[in-house]
């Protein structure tokens, strides 16, 4: 198949960016997003010009690395995809393809397509975890979670960090990744031991960070590659109101 | 050189404890003045880093990801075994042991194997502090499942993301460590050489990946935790950045490689289907629980396979291994298909797969049910292929995907160059020539939070009076210096192919002659293949863009410069070991029925290979492996 691509060209954060078209003929319907994007880049190295750089590395929809706003929609039109899962037969014959990073203040862009997401890694920083230092804990069957529990858990626990949620949120809100680890922690007998203070770190970083507040659209939970709920936005909101209430 | 693998004295079931009681240790003021630097923020060198840092040392951790949490030890599906025994099935550790031993065909330590099964019972408590979701009976307790090659159910799984739920508790855990400032996290840093002071480890040089820059790190020593090279073959299960650099780097440096060539294929992932591809990705092991493998029993079959009838299909595992049928070990599973495929047999448009066919479970148990146990799997298989495995076989293939090899440490987990230790795949240790599923977690986490923190004290303590380590040491400046000129090289060929050419052309040449089987013909034949191929690539390679800057190609680059030299060092070990075992089939030892031909007499050792320069043949050091407790049997499936 034959596709016209417009694809988001900048050198780095400081320098603007454009819109720089390419064509590609004879492109396999059965190719991966990724695998086309191989193929525009191999073209450009031999011709001497600079790849498009984006992030990618397992290519199989779990580590969260890739991450782009394909024809306006964070990780292409089908949901519950990352970039790397979706296919060249999901558009048509001649499609113009708009390809352009995640956009949000916190995100800035890096080169091309390539964006810093450091800001969610802070975020954990921040309370992400539960104090268990190496060699304290005692034997695992000794603390009962119900399977519900532990399956509810695991739920929130799935987010792969990629940031499509806050490229999706017109407030650039990272709400549903932050609520997610938040939740994840809060629903185990483990995690809440430390749940007021977590909470109340996590989200004053979020704020830190220039994310945007949540306006309760659910445009996160859409676009979710892992579908992760907007329920987990309730807790936390629950979590912090309480944690300030018995502060 | 003579290797010393340093085994503690006394019965099996002691020698950890004995070990531990008498290393020496570092008091807590102390540890502040010995840094630390790990290399890769995997599953093993977030849970060193972090554990390091709780004890006090100052670590410097370093990934080349834009974040910890995506090293590669997040794509592991099934599980991580532990010896638990809470199914009450007879599983115990040393049973565990036995398995692992046997499973890896007999070519690992049993020293090693031991330890790893006698610290499985730590990990799960461990990982249920940090909040890992693992999952649970109704009435809460933890709840397992069985895997290939054993007969008890240990295996402790989070649905099929066990490995991404075990890595955020491990980089959960680091990043409390760097929010206390303990660990210094640098990422999207690669580590491009070792810097060796008086024979010891003392530091590296990275490459900022963000800004071209290249840096200095000075520690007392050097932990290396970057995974397997699977990706040398191209077409892998691995991630796209996964890579042998700094293991390669460090091994010019004087650290022995054991046993390059034993890479895992595994037996379910999905076939190449174009030239364009990048991947192979990987199926659960799980699926063959209840699907069943077959190819038709006539040559170039133009039928779809539902058309094909039941008695003009070849199921060729359950034919040859009767007693474990669909479910046999993995490398003789991958091997059964390759004969199959080459002889003619393989279906698909390019030939190059047989059917794992659901018909008959689907029939028996019904639909529910299926989507029930393997719903997630059969989306996935429709969300790359676009094809219903409900209503026909899926077509799978065997790809690259373990280093069983790596680099060759000791008890300790420490290289040939002392202060420098390597842990998880990136070391060579417990999985001998085969690994067994679900093993793999369980090995990177116990080497990072258990045996580490003990050894690297063994080790430090010693340096504590030892001059301390500075980036200004002309070790460095060397160091530095080669590291620049090589990304110059690299950038000024400007020749008319690009890294991922010349990386594909070397995967085929690979994968055909020092893959699933091996002959001396063939691999003679590959070490001059990959001799020219390294030649072209000097000469062709096209990398654009500058060493200053943001340039994926100059990464890309760097790595398949270090992968046309470990292809070379993969056909020499092959070709030294004449004999059969675990992964590494050699055509010319196996009975006639077409089983592997181990020669305990003559192999039962670990190859470690010294580097010896430059188009120089290796030096090969056996590291002979004797068996004090347990007797050596053959390995039979059948």
């Amino acid at each position: 198949m034959n596709i016209h691509l417009k694809i988001w060209r900048q050198k780095d954060a400081q320098t603007e960016g454009k819109l720089v078209d390419y064509d590609l003929n004879e492109i396999d319907q059965h190719m991966s997003f990724l695998e086309m994007i191989d193929t525009l880049n191999k073209q450009l190295i031999l011709k001497g010009d600079n790849p498009v750089e984006f992030d990618h590395d397992c290519r199989e929809g779990i580590c969260g690395s890739c991450g782009m706003m394909i024809n306006g929609q964070a990780h292409g039109p089908v949901p519950g995809l990352t970039v790397c899962q979706l296919h060249m037969r999901e558009f048509k014959e001649n499609e113009t393809i708009y390809v352009e990073p995640f956009r949000a203040v916190a995100f800035p862009v890096k080169r091309d397509l390539k964006i810093d997401r450091s800001a969610f890694d802070r975020i954990i920083q921040s309370g992400g975890f539960i104090t268990a230092s190496t060699g304290q804990p005692q034997e695992a069957n000794a603390l009962l979670i119900n399977h519900e529990t532990a399956e509810s858990a695991f739920d929130s626990a799935a987010c792969i960090g990629c940031g499509a949620c806050v490229a999706t949120c017109k407030n650039s809100s990272a709400a549903l990744f932050t609520s997610a680890k938040i939740s994840h922690l809060a629903k185990l007998p483990q995690g809440k031991q430390e749940a007021d203070k977590r909470v109340l770190h996590m989200v004053a970083q979020m704020d830190e960070e220039g994310f945007g507040h949540c306006s309760n659209t659910e445009a996160c939970e859409a676009k979710c590659p892992q579908g992760i709920s907007v329920l987990n936005i309730a807790r936390m909101n629950w979590e912090h109101l309480r944690a300030e209430v018995l502060k | 050189m003579k290797l010393d693998a340093k085994i503690p004295i006394g019965p099996l079931e002691n020698k950890w404890s004995f070990y531990k009681e008498h290393a020496r240790l570092v008091n807590p003021a102390n540890r502040k003045k010995l840094p630390v630097i790990v290399i890769g923020t995997g599953l093993s060198g977030a849970s060193a880093a972090a554990s390091l840092a709780e004890l006090g040392y100052p670590v410097q951790s370093f990934c080349f990801q834009d974040s910890a949490r995506r090293a590669h030890s997040v794509a592991a599906q099934g599980g991580v075994n532990a010896a638990k025994n809470y199914q009450n099935d007879g599983d115990s550790v040393y049973r565990m042991f036995y398995d692992t031993l046997k499973g890896g065909d007999f070519r690992s330590r049993e020293a090693n194997v031991y330890r790893l099964a006698e610290c499985s019972l730590n990990l799960i408590d461990q990982a249920v502090a940090q909040g890992v979701p693992f999952a649970r009976e109704y009435g809460g307790y933890l709840s397992n499942r069985s895997f290939g090659g054993v007969q008890v159910s240990r295996t402790f799984y989070a649905r099929g993301q066990t490995g991404q739920q075990l890595l955020l508790g491990a980089y959960q855990s680091l990043m409390r460590q760097v929010e206390l400032k303990k660990v210094t996290l640098h990422t999207r840093h690669e580590m491009l050489d070792l810097v060796v002071i008086d024979g010891k480890a003392k530091g590296v040089i990275v490459r900022n990946l963000d800004t071209g820059a290249i840096e200095r790190y000075a520690a007392e020593a050097v932990v290396i935790a970057t995974g397997g090279f699977g990706k040398i073959y191209y077409l892998s299960t691995l991630a796209m950045g996964c890579n042998a650099s700094a293991i390669w780097r460090a091994h010019k440096k004087g650290a022995l490689m054991a046993c390059p060539s034993w890479t895992q294929i595994h037996p379910t992932c999905l076939p190449q289907a174009g030239d364009y591809q990048s991947k192979l990705t990987l199926m659960s092991e799980s699926l063959r629980n209840d699907g069943r493998i077959w190819v038709p029993k006539l040559k170039d079959e133009k039928r779809e396979a539902n058309d094909i009838p039941e008695e003009e299909r070849d199921y060729y595992l359950e034919r040859r291994y009767p007693s474990f049928g669909n479910l046999a070990p993995r490398d003789i599973s991958s091997r059964a298909a390759k004969e199959r495929i080459d002889a003619g047999f393989g279906v698909g448009k390019l030939r190059n797969a047989v059917y794992l066919d659901f018909s008959k479970v689907i029939k028996e148990q019904g639909m529910a049910k299926v989507k029930e146990k393997y719903g997630n799997l059969f989306s996935m298989y429709k969300k790359i292929t676009a094809d219903d495995a409900y209503a026909a076989p899926m077509k799978i293939s065997p790809a690259a995907h373990f280093s069983m090899g790596g680099l060759w440490v000791d008890y300790e987990l420490m290289t040939t160059i002392p202060g420098l230790f390597a842990v998880g795949e990136a070391n060579f240790a417990d999985h001998g020539a085969n690994r067994l599923g679900a093993n793999s977690l369980l090995q990177a986490s116990v080497d990072g939070y258990f045996i580490l923190p003990y050894t690297i004290a063994n080790y430090l303590a010693g340096e504590l009076k030892a001059e301390k380590a500075t980036i200004k040491h002309p070790q460095f400046d060397i160091a530095e210096k080669e590291v620049k000129e090589q990304l110059e090289l690299l950038i000024n060929i400007k020749g008319t192919k690009t890294a991922d050419d010349f990386h594909k052309e070397l995967g085929k040449l690979l994968y055909d002659q020092c893959g699933l089987s091996r002959s001396a013909a063939g691999l003679t034949e590959a070490i001059k293949g990959i001799q020219l191929l390294r030649n072209a690539f000097y000469k062709d390679l096209m990398v654009s863009g500058t060493p200053g800057e943001i340039n994926a190609e100059l990464e890309k680059a760097g790595r398949v410069a270090d992968y046309l030299e470990i292809a070379e060092l993969m056909c020499h070990d092959a070709l030294s070991r004449e004999e059969s075992c675990g992964a590494h089939f050699r055509e010319e030892y196996q009975t006639p029925d077409g089983e592997a031909l181990r020669n305990d007499e003559k192999f039962c050792y670990v190859s470690a290979w010294e580097w010896t320069g430059k188009d120089i043949e290796p030096i090969l050091h056996p590291e002979p492996l004797v068996f004090e407790f347990i007797k050596l049997s053959v390995r039979s499936y059948s």
